[in-house]
């Protein structure tokens, strides 16, 4: 261009340092503008306030299954008798998909409250097996319809196509037989 | 003036051109010759344009938020603005930027009428103009209709109601446009994806208007054709870098409302539930539409037609008039700024415009009646009578040869 030539003798120019501020301003800016506009589809406050379940578990009855809503997906709560714990540790050293021990599917010294969240980590349906008469799969836990996964007494990952381990969500006990699902547990002081 | 080849050089480029002409597309607007003297009020046509962009794209996200339903859309707009996160951000940059996208248009319509912009061979780009200030107007008043407050409720009724009007089929339009037999749901979410649909039909009425105005090429403040190369610079750098100054300042007035005065330019009565029982006192429209509102109360009884009907052509015919505009001022003078009379003429619109919006702010009683009658008047005798008699007995001074040439010569003019 003949006004670069007019300016400098191959060198840099305050113009040219003044474009490239100019530009880099203008992408700041759109940026600036832009960013609001994606996380506006982050969750929102009164969203993120509804993000805790509290659950009474005294009327759950040993060897019952219950489903309860959190953060719109639900969450299965298995009252294990001590035949199924039994059977849940002894896979223990079995070799799966994603190995984990039953101790660490459950909370210290509740090992009767398996607390997980209830849908399948192949691609998000929701396994079978809560309801009598449901298909349990091959393993007695749960297993999902959608593309065959079969899950265990722990709600560990033996059969299908799905990666992992049904996922154990953060929970509380408040008290002996109540929990609150997406709170973490208080850490026994050391 | 750059040495840049009409064909692009790499292989790729001239395969995607032969296909697809984009790069010369890109290089007509890059080097469209631009007269060279355009003073500051030929920015607001790239400012109206890029606010429309910024309220597509905000819309566009705020519409993921909002619920079109009578009992859901005030709390979706209040989630919007305590919830969503920078929610607050977006519903003012959009509400406001309603605001400001009529600021842009009118100072760009009142460009265009002291100029004459609306004269040969732009005419097509003028008509292009009125029908994206007529869809504009649509789009907002249906906009405004969404928070569903009070003023949104009766907003919506009033101007339904204009149709009810209209002799015979009135009142049957009008059950049409509710969808109903007052304003409710229906009428909620038809305007909801009729506001969504609007500013997509103006951005194709933009493209038109441009594409016009391309082939005619621009005015300028002279109101004289372009002689030769040397009246022109090329669009790229030089209107884009003056356009960028000038939307950083448009871009920091909009930011003083958004950030300072989200309500500035609201209404107290629409963080008010729509109630359909009862009407507050006083309704108002925004203040971009008040000069019109005047224009619908002014009207008394004409001849055989009633008030109501007289009232709504008015108020309809203060737009629709300006499509004639090229007949009715015959003037081959296009600048004001050479025709003495015109200028005094315009500058009276102008207070008469402002004295039609302080009217349509205040209740039709008393003085604002009068002065609401007068200025509605003025209105009608200014476009109707007073335009094309100015164009028939006006003397304008000489104009200037070309457009350089009062730049190099200043002082000598020909006639």
């Amino acid at each position: 261009m003949a006004d670069a030539e007019a300016h400098g003798h191959g060198g840099e120019t305050r113009r040219d340092f003044i474009l490239l501020l100019g530009n880099a301003m203008a992408v700041v800016g759109v940026g600036a503008l832009a960013w609001p506009l994606i996380d506006s589809l982050s969750p929102a406050a009164d969203t993120k306030a509804a993000s805790t379940t509290e659950v009474d578990l005294a009327p759950i009855k040993a060897g019952q299954r219950v489903s309860v809503k959190w953060r719109g997906s639900p969450v299965f709560i298995e009252h294990r008798t001590p035949e199924t714990i039994a059977r849940a540790v002894k896979d223990d050293k079995v070799s799966m998909p994603d190995p984990q021990p039953d101790a660490e599917r459950h909370q210290e010294g509740k090992a009767q409250w398996l607390v997980m969240v209830g849908v399948c980590t192949h691609l998000g349906c929701i396994p079978l097996g809560q309801n009598t008469g449901d298909k349990r799969g091959d393993y007695g836990g749960w297993f999902c319809p959608c593309h065959g996964s079969h899950y265990d007494a722990s709600g560990r990952i033996r059969k299908g196509p799905a990666p992992k381990n049904l996922p154990v969500p953060d929970y509380r006990f408040v008290t002996d037989t109540r929990i609150v699902i997406g709170e973490k547990p208080k850490k026994p002081a050391a | 003036m750059s040495a840049m080849p009409t064909t692009p050089q790499p292989r790729w480029m001239r395969w995607v051109e032969q296909r697809l002409p984009i790069f010369s597309f890109v290089q007509h607007f890059n080097e469209y010759p631009t007269p060279k003297n355009l003073n500051y009020f030929w920015n607001f046509g790239s400012l109206a344009g890029i606010t429309l962009v910024i309220m597509i794209v905000s819309g566009i996200v705020l519409a993921m938020h909002y619920t079109p339903h009578v009992d859901y859309a005030f709390d979706s707009v209040e989630r919007i603005r305590r919830d969503v996160n920078h929610g607050w951000l977006l519903r003012s940059m959009h509400a406001n930027g309603g605001a400001m996208f009529f600021i842009a248009v009118y100072i760009h319509v009142f460009r265009g009428l002291y100029y004459g912009s609306y004269k040969a061979p732009r005419e097509i780009v003028w008509w292009m103009g009125i029908i994206i200030l007529l869809l504009m107007m649509a789009t907002a008043f249906m906009g405004y209709v969404l928070p569903w407050g009070q003023m949104s409720f009766w907003a919506a009724k009033v101007i339904t109601n204009l149709f009810s009007a209209i002799p015979l089929v009135g009142e049957d339009i009008t059950t049409w446009l509710w969808g109903g037999f007052t304003v409710d749901q229906p009428t909620l979410n038809r305007f909801y994806s009729l506001h969504y649909l609007l500013p997509f039909i103006i951005v194709g009425v933009v493209v038109v208007h441009i594409w016009s105005l391309h082939t005619v090429k621009s005015g300028n403040p002279l109101g004289i054709d372009v002689k030769s190369p040397k009246d022109t610079i090329p669009f790229h750098p030089y209107y884009t870098v003056k356009d960028m100054f000038g939307l950083g300042v448009f871009l920091l007035i909009w930011s003083i409302f958004v950030f300072f005065a989200p309500d500035f330019m609201g209404h107290p009565d629409n963080y008010i539930p729509a109630d359909s029982q009862v009407t507050p006192p006083h309704i108002v429209p925004e203040w971009y539409f008040l000069p019109f509102y005047a224009i619908l109360r002014a009207t008394p009884d004409i001849l055989f037609i009633n008030a109501k009907l007289a009232g709504v052509i008015a108020m309809f015919g203060s737009i629709l008039l300006l499509f004639f505009l090229p007949w009715l001022d015959s003037s081959k003078v296009r600048s004001a700024n050479y025709r003495p009379a015109y200028r005094v003429a315009f500058w009276i619109l102008v207070v008469d415009c402002i004295v039609l919006g302080f009217c349509g702010a205040n209740p039709p009683e008393g003085a604002w009646l009068h002065i609401s009658r007068a200025a509605t008047a003025w209105y009608f005798f200014h476009f109707l009578i007073l335009v094309p008699i100015i164009a028939r007995v006006e003397t304008p001074k000489p104009l200037p040869f070309s457009i350089s040439e009062p730049v190099v010569k200043p002082a000598v003019a020909r006639a």
